[in-house]
């Protein structure tokens, strides 16, 4: 496989890697963002529940 | 199956277990098709740049499939005035832009070595950054209006409107001369793609959508949450 990869970097590598290099940061953002905005409201409804019931 | 996911309720319940499910199943076809486009040889004419293919189609597809759920949840929301389909459409918004900017930029990185230019004004091209424009609009239009309810109308419309680029956008390259080449998949007569690409292809489309899937159910759960808290917010402050 890395063999491959390595084969695959030939003379369009520059354009290749950055490419994927791109969509995985993207894609890194999109889980970080979406999974952090989750928590964090789950989190603030759960400890507002909590004080409406005390 | 949408009237019973429009019970906030049961909805919760569901995207419980079905986002995580989405998710695995998201990286092991993306895992998979990436395999196999590595391990597929150089195509004839591209040579080894139609590996970008394997991650910039996908995520035009799915940029497209992001823009028609938002539209169809706005539709739903104008009219039956249903909460969860407003929070449907707003966390649809920020995951098509994202997949929008990829198929962009994967693009470009294609377009500069078999086209010589990283970006030609040419119809198919246009019309997907018109797409993330709508996208970018859609999420500013909603934060700039403070009444929630005002902005989700606003917003609802203006992704109404959006739709129309969606037919533009999928034929663009029969209806005007392009540079972008013609479609090779979802053509009458099948595609002309050959099946070691479209495997690999097909794999990662797939694992695409799945985790666009999963990630708009934990989004739209996220605005649950943030509206329930807001609610109660309210009533503590009553």
């Amino acid at each position: 496989m890395s063999g491959l990869i390595a084969q695959a970097a030939g003379k369009y590598g520059a354009f290749i890697w950055p490419a994927y290099a791109f969509s995985a940061i993207v894609f890194a953002g999109m889980i970080a963002a979406t999974l952090g905005r989750a928590a964090r409201f789950k989190r603030e409804a759960q400890r507002r529940a909590k004080e409406g019931g005390e | 199956m949408i009237s019973a996911l429009a019970n906030p309720h049961r909805f919760m319940a569901f995207s419980r277990w079905a986002a995580p499910i989405l998710g695995a199943a998201a990286a092991l076809l993306i895992a998979a098709g990436l395999a196999l486009g590595f391990a597929a040889p150089p195509d004839y004419q591209q040579g080894e740049t139609v590996r970008i293919m394997f991650i910039h189609v996908p995520a035009a597809w799915v940029a497209m499939l992001s823009y028609a759920c938002l539209g169809a949840a706005s539709f739903f929301y104008l009219i039956f005035r249903h909460a969860l389909a407003d929070a449907a459409a707003k966390a649809a918004a920020p995951l098509g832009a994202a997949f929008t900017l990829m198929a962009l930029v994967t693009g470009s990185f294609w377009g500069r070595p078999m086209w010589g230019a990283w970006w030609v004004w040419d119809a198919r091209l246009t019309s997907v950054l018109v797409l993330f424009l709508l996208f970018v609009g859609y999420i500013a239009l909603r934060a700039a209006i403070d009444d929630e309810a005002r902005a989700a109308r606003a917003a609802a419309i203006l992704a109404l409107v959006g739709l129309i680029n969606l037919p533009i956008v999928k034929f663009s390259v029969d209806w005007w001369n392009t540079l972008h080449q013609g479609e090779s998949i979802f053509r009458a007569g099948g595609p002309t793609l050959a099946p070691v690409y479209l495997l690999p292809l097909a794999l990662a489309g797939l694992g695409y959508m799945a985790a666009f899937a999963s990630l708009w159910l934990i989004g739209t759960r996220a605005e649950v949450w943030r509206r329930r808290a807001a609610s109660l917010a309210l009533q503590a402050a009553r």
